[in-house]
């Protein structure tokens, strides 16, 4: 209910929202979990494993079981804490984990099977009989497991990530936060303050006392708007602080759209990559509650969070309030709950001396032992020395201390340090180096010594970055101090039912820690994955130190030497298209356009992707059904008349210097230095190991200046290894390399008739001989023509600056046709290789030595090479090597690529597995199925029949060994 | 991670390509035993501590890069050109290797 | 035969305005790779007419900009190559290889802030800066032309990833700034 004249949200506007189909009414400013409690609904979610009625335990981003589905645009966001999800105008949200409703939840029957489920359960049930976990045990469980659902369909919206530079990064904008920001900024530094909260101020927002002379919510909205009118300021709301990494690297998630409806172009999130040179962790500290006998109900929650309620947003979550405290900050809020006129039903506070003076009752040295009321709190049961009462109330809030967020100093492995003192883990100095931590999340609760804590640590840091600190000018302030005198757990009464919980998300109780110490799970680390403690969304903030706690009293150690598990990032879940942004579908990689993309576009053809590039696939004509109908006719068409087909997306890399020569000699196999002016050369370039790395046509075009091409799919590698050779192996050479693949459009013309094509360009007949280059002029543009194929018929590639490409290219097509030819893609590209043998890096894989692939020859005697030495190991040569072949089916039969081989008769084993199948295609020419593949000893077994099986498509066919090369085995058409 | 490239500075992991250890700047001269090849394509120290790595500013300034960093604790300690003055010789003696 | 049309990378691409950015193609032509040999800096340079600028630089005189784009290598964009360049560097015309984008207004850099993953603040990236450096996941060189102008070169391949990306940051920025 609400309280009037409390609050620092917007009562003058109403919202309305659905929640579990609903209406109900909140302010702006509102979170669910606050609007929900201002309509008196107590009951917002089921438990994990018992599902036991739930309401809602915090204020905050660590909340355990007010977890809900948000809906919008069709789509379903799980596990989003309903105190942190703010209300807007036709919020539709949904409580989860509940069949078929909140109220009415079927699996509550776990709840009457609890002594069944306790810690590890499915470790020793569900075994018998074997058959029945496959196909009843296993479906079932997965069915109930989890908490939340997504909708299933892909997420479409968008998000955002960047990144952002600072001199100092300051953790949280609560007291500590401000004063640091402050301190820095007015000393000039660049400053990023980002807390997770929709607005700043952190524990101030819940403040009643004052700073300054100033009410806390007034004091830190002046901060702010000095804060906010400074150019070096970044303030950053909603934006969360996920992890520290190394070097001074912060990731942050800002949440940009949640808190309205869906807007078009609006990011949901944005994932922030933050580099700073220093940082100051201000993030406060979270409190603790207390484990007891059905300590779970609805109407529990932090003594905190009931202040929060209050302060901030105006409401209660009862008329009869309890609490429950082992130090003085409870007693603030017992006082600032009477002040408003809520009825303090009893203040129960478990240290002996603590003193009863209060307008309201105070039971010292009491603890709750019991509590009643299944959907929403009705009594709790006090235990004061030997005696046991009743007290009436709905609703108690617990403080069992409180733990400083020290998690972001534990994320570069380190550990926090265990402080008896307040009864709590403090950070580890120095844990990440450029991090200092201050205020509350160093274990300083006094508001007076967290401002001048905020003040110091950031004086720190600009001096470390050579500015200069401004004097100190610390507000007065309360110093209070919490007084908390260490209080875990109290025990249960007898009884299979009766439960204390320590982590709510996961539905861990007492019993189950000490379950998993009496199983020999002693360690914190086991400890956590047997009974899943600390595994939930909240990570085990509300039970990490009392579950330890308790751990280390069953197993006879103190807290120091039980120790904590690992700390990781995120600190709060981030969702993985936050951290994606941008890369889904296409925006994954860059997208490579060919000049002539269009222009094949526009004719039909399929695109594929070819590493980054598009490139058409085939081009269909009118009547053409199949893919196979257009490669035929386009093979067919390069072998009669003339084909055209754009290469520009090999590489292509330009060798200057007078030692141009002699570094090609050393990454290439065979001989360049020999090569004349105006010619290429086929070159094999090895990997250091002795494997292939690559092959290319390498041009030579001046005495100091070649053109080295690569594959398509090396290009980048290649250069890669270019220069790593150069910088590693040849200091002083002059010789500079840079690549020119995009600088140059250039299309293979191929066929019969490609001569007269090309001829046409330049009025008199083309005189090029067989892998000669030379350059060219068509009409206003210089280009360069290389006599050069890779079809196997006479071929040219002729290349023009990119700005003439498109033009280009239409020109090409248009005499083409004009001669009864055309354009002809990938697949056609591929098929005519084929048939003349040529590899891709189908064959050179990676794996396959010159050697294998017949070109041990071309690896020069005279002189070194990159991988000559490696290439001359042992089994890297010999007729135990899987050698390149061609392949034919024997008859009717189908070749498949990475079928297996066998000897014919040979039973299709790992064992007598002999070589497999690269490249295959059906050769229109030879009217037959070709295929390229790998056998051992396969240069010795041309004309044996041999096995292939493909296991996975179902294929077993015969086929006939060969020489790769199945067309014009001379090459009388190329050199023509 | 953030590498120092000393021609550009201080940058994102990100920019770079991760090749291996500093092993692969000391090849085997020309007729060495397959042995040795062996050890520098494949035996490497494995230390908890201080390495020296090979990373390609790849979307940088395209050097190569000889790194030492503590593999422990993460730290930085520097980073040199590869082709700086007086690379590509032997390995100097008393280098630590594993047999 | 006719002439051969050229066509720019983008070209089609009428100038966007989003955020207080605007994003437009832009004509750095011709753009040639100097690569100076062994020992040829200063002669390079004195060819030139212009200091060879130091790692992350780039000057501009007599209607020439010469950028620092790596090791030992420099990009003239703008003008010719000098005759006395022959021999004593690798030359090597790029003109065609890079597309060019501009990003002008108080947006720059926040739109750049969620692409580049450099400090493109105007005191770590100052007029007068150039800086090699990945453009999301493309190869990129950036220059600081202007207090808000940044001058981008990307191959020409992917101008339209390029594009879209600073187009999409834009947009967010745009979304962004309807909320408040």
């Amino acid at each position: 209910m609400r309280i009037p004249g409390k609050g620092l949200i917007d009562r003058t506007k109403a919202l309305t929202f659905r929640f579990d189909g609903s209406e109900y009414s909140g302010h702006p400013g509102d979170t669910v979990a606050s609007a929900l409690m201002a309509n008196g609904v107590k009951l917002v979610g089921r438990s994990f494993k018992y599902h036991r009625p739930r309401g809602v335990l915090t204020a905050g981003s660590e909340e355990p079981n007010a977890l809900i589905e948000v809906l919008e645009d069709g789509q379903q966001t799980p596990n989003v804490r309903a105190t942190v999800q703010e209300v807007y105008e036709g919020l539709a949200v949904q409580s989860q984990n509940r069949a078929p409703s909140l109220k009415f939840d079927l699996l509550a029957v776990n709840d009457l099977a609890a002594p069944f489920f306790g810690a590890g359960f499915y470790y020793k049930t569900f075994m018998w009989p074997r058959a029945f976990w496959e196909r009843l045990y296993e479906p079932a469980i997965r069915r109930a497991a989890g908490l939340g659902r997504l909708s299933g369909r892909h997420d479409e919206a968008t998000y955002e990530k960047a990144w952002a530079y600072c001199d100092l990064l300051v953790i949280g904008a609560g007291p500590t936060g401000l004063m640091a920001a402050l301190t820095a900024a007015r000393a000039g530094a660049d400053v990023i303050l980002a807390d997770e909260g929709a607005r700043m101020g952190g524990a101030l927002l819940s403040d009643m006392g004052q700073i300054g002379g100033q009410g806390s919510a007034d004091w830190a909205a002046s901060v702010l708007t000095e804060l906010a009118s400074m150019p070096n300021v970044r303030l950053m709301t909603r934006t969360t602080v996920t992890g520290a990494y190394d070097d001074g690297t912060y990731g942050a998630l800002e949440r940009v759209g949640l808190h309205v409806a869906p807007k078009a172009d609006l990011p949901r999130e944005c994932f922030w990559r933050i580099v700073t040179k220093r940082a100051v962790l201000a993030a406060g500290a979270l409190e603790r509650p207390i484990a007891f006998q059905n300590n779970d109900r609805p109407g529990i929650m932090l003594a905190s969070a009931l202040r929060t309620y209050l302060n901030r947003y105006g409401v209660v979550p009862g008329q009869r309030i309890a609490l429950f405290a082992n130090n003085d900050s409870a007693r603030t809020t017992a006082r600032d709950l009477h002040a408003a006129g809520v009825r303090i039903a009893a203040l129960i506070d478990s240290r002996e001396g603590a003193s009863t003076d209060e307008p309201f009752p105070v039971h010292a040295g009491a603890v709750v032992s019991d509590t009643a009321g299944r959907h929403g709190l009705t009594s709790v049961t006090v235990r004061q020395g030997s005696r046991e009462f009743k007290v009436e109330a709905d609703a108690l809030g617990l403080s069992g201390g409180w733990n400083p967020t020290v998690h972001l100093t534990c994320h570069l492995n380190g550990r926090p340090v265990w402080d008896d003192a307040i009864a709590a883990f403090v950070p580890a100095e120095n844990a990440v180096p450029g991090l200092i931590a201050a205020g509350s999340a160093k274990g300083t609760f006094s508001t007076a010594a967290c401002l001048a804590e905020g003040a110091a640590a950031a004086a720190v840091a600009i001096e470390a970055l050579g500015l200069k600190a401004p004097i100190a000018d610390i507000p007065a302030a309360a110093d209070e101090n919490p007084a908390t005198e260490a209080l875990w757990h109290i025990p249960t009464k007898p009884g299979l039912w009766n439960r204390a919980w320590l982590d709510f998300a996961n539905d861990v109780t007492t019993k189950d820690v000490k379950l998993s110490a009496q199983e020999g799970f002693r360690s914190v680390e086991h400890m956590k994955r047997y009974t899943t403690q600390g595994m939930a969304p909240d990570q085990g903030k509300n039970s990490n130190v009392a579950a330890l706690a308790l751990l280390a009293d069953v197993t006879g150690r103190a807290i120091p030497e039980t120790g904590t598990t690992t700390f990781r990032p995120p600190f709060t879940p981030v969702s993985i298209a936050a951290m994606g942004a941008g890369g889904r579908a296409a925006g994954f990689a860059p997208q490579r356009f060919l000049t002539s993309d269009q222009a094949s576009r526009d004719r039909g053809a399929p695109m594929i992707e070819a590493g980054l590039w598009y490139r058409p696939s085939y081009f269909p004509k009118p009547g053409e059904t199949t893919w196979k109908e257009a490669c035929d006719r386009e093979v067919n068409m390069v072998r009669s008349t003339v084909g055209v087909a754009d290469v520009s997306t090999l590489g292509k890399i330009d060798i200057q210097g007078k030692d141009a020569a002699r570094f090609l000699d050393l990454v290439y196999t065979n001989t360049f230095s020999t090569l004349p002016v105006g010619r290429t050369r086929y070159g094999l370039m090895l990997r250091e190991d002795g494997m292939v790395l690559d092959d290319g046509t390498s041009a030579r075009l001046a005495e100091d200046r070649f053109l080295m091409t690569t594959t398509t799919a090396a290009a980048g590698l290649v250069m890669r290894h270019l220069d790593f050779v150069q910088q590693a192996f040849c200091a002083g050479w002059d010789v500079r390399t840079i690549s020119v693949t995009e600088s140059w459009a250039q299309f293979a013309v191929a066929g019969p008739l490609a001569r007269q094509l090309l001829s046409s360009y330049l009025g008199t007949e083309i005189d090029l001989p067989f892998m000669g280059v030379a350059p060219v002029r068509i009409g206003n543009v210089q280009g360069r023509l290389f006599r050069i194929s890779f079809s196997g018929e006479e071929g040219y590639e002729i290349a023009v600056p990119t700005r003439y490409g498109e033009a280009l290219f239409r020109d090409l097509l248009a005499r083409a046709e004009l001669l009864g030819g055309g354009p002809y893609g990938m697949e056609a590209l591929n098929v005519l290789r084929i048939e003349k043998g040529f590899i891709t890096h189908a064959e050179i894989h990676g794996r396959v030595t010159a050697f294998d692939i017949g070109m041990e020859k071309m690896v020069s005697g005279k002189k070194d090479c990159i991988g000559k030495g490696a290439s001359q190991r042992p089994g890297l040569s010999g007729p135990e090597r899987e050698q390149m072949v061609g392949l034919t089916p024997v008859g009717e039969g189908v070749l498949t690529s990475g079928a297996h081989l066998y000897a014919k008769g040979a039973e299709a084993t790992r064992v007598n597995d002999q070589g497999y199948v690269t490249s295959v295609g059906w050769s229109p020419t030879l009217n037959r199925w070709l295929g390229l593949g790998f056998l051992k000893n396969g240069r010795a077994r041309h004309g044996e029949v041999i096995r292939m099986v493909d296991g996975l498509r179902g294929h077993d066919v015969l086929c006939t060994v060969s020489d790769p090369v199945f067309h014009d085995k001379e090459g009388a058409k190329l050199r023509g | 991670m953030r590498i120092p490239c000393p021609l550009c500075g201080l940058r994102d992991r990100r920019e770079f390509y991760y090749y291996g250890s500093d092993d692969y700047l000391h090849r085997p001269g020309e007729g060495a035993a397959p042995e040795a090849w062996d050890a520098y394509l494949h035996l490497r120290d494995n230390p908890a501590g201080v390495t020296r790595d090979l990373w390609y500013h790849e979307t940088g300034c395209t050097s190569w890069l000889v790194v030492t960093r503590n593999t422990v604790t993460h730290e930085i300690l520097g980073a040199e050109l590869v082709a700086g003055e007086g690379q590509g010789k032997p390995a100097p003696k008393g280098r630590r290797k594993a047999s | 035969m006719a002439d051969l049309i050229a066509k720019s990378a983008l070209a089609g691409h009428a100038p966007l305005t989003l955020a207080g950015v605007t994003l437009s193609e832009i004509a750095l032509d011709p753009i040639t790779s100097i690569a100076p040999f062994s020992g040829q800096d200063a002669a390079v340079a004195k060819a030139l007419g212009l200091v060879l600028p130091a790692p992350n630089r780039f000057a501009e005189a007599k209607g020439a900009r010469l950028v620092w784009t790596g090791r030992g290598q420099y990009f003239l964009i703008g003008s010719p190559t000098p005759k006395g360049l022959a021999g004593i560097a690798a030359l090597t015309d790029q003109s065609d290889g890079w597309a060019a984008l501009r990003l002008d207004g108080p947006g720059t850099e926040a739109a750049l802030a969620r692409i580049v993953p450099v400090d493109i603040r105007l005191a770590a990236f100052p007029e007068g800066a150039a800086l090699r450096t990945a453009f999301n996941h493309m190869n990129a060189v950036l220059m600081r032309t202007g207090a808000q102008t940044v001058d981008i070169l990307v191959f020409r391949s992917m101008a339209r990833t390029a594009w879209h990306e600073v187009e999409a940051a834009m947009t967010a920025l745009a979304a962004r700034q309807r909320l408040t």
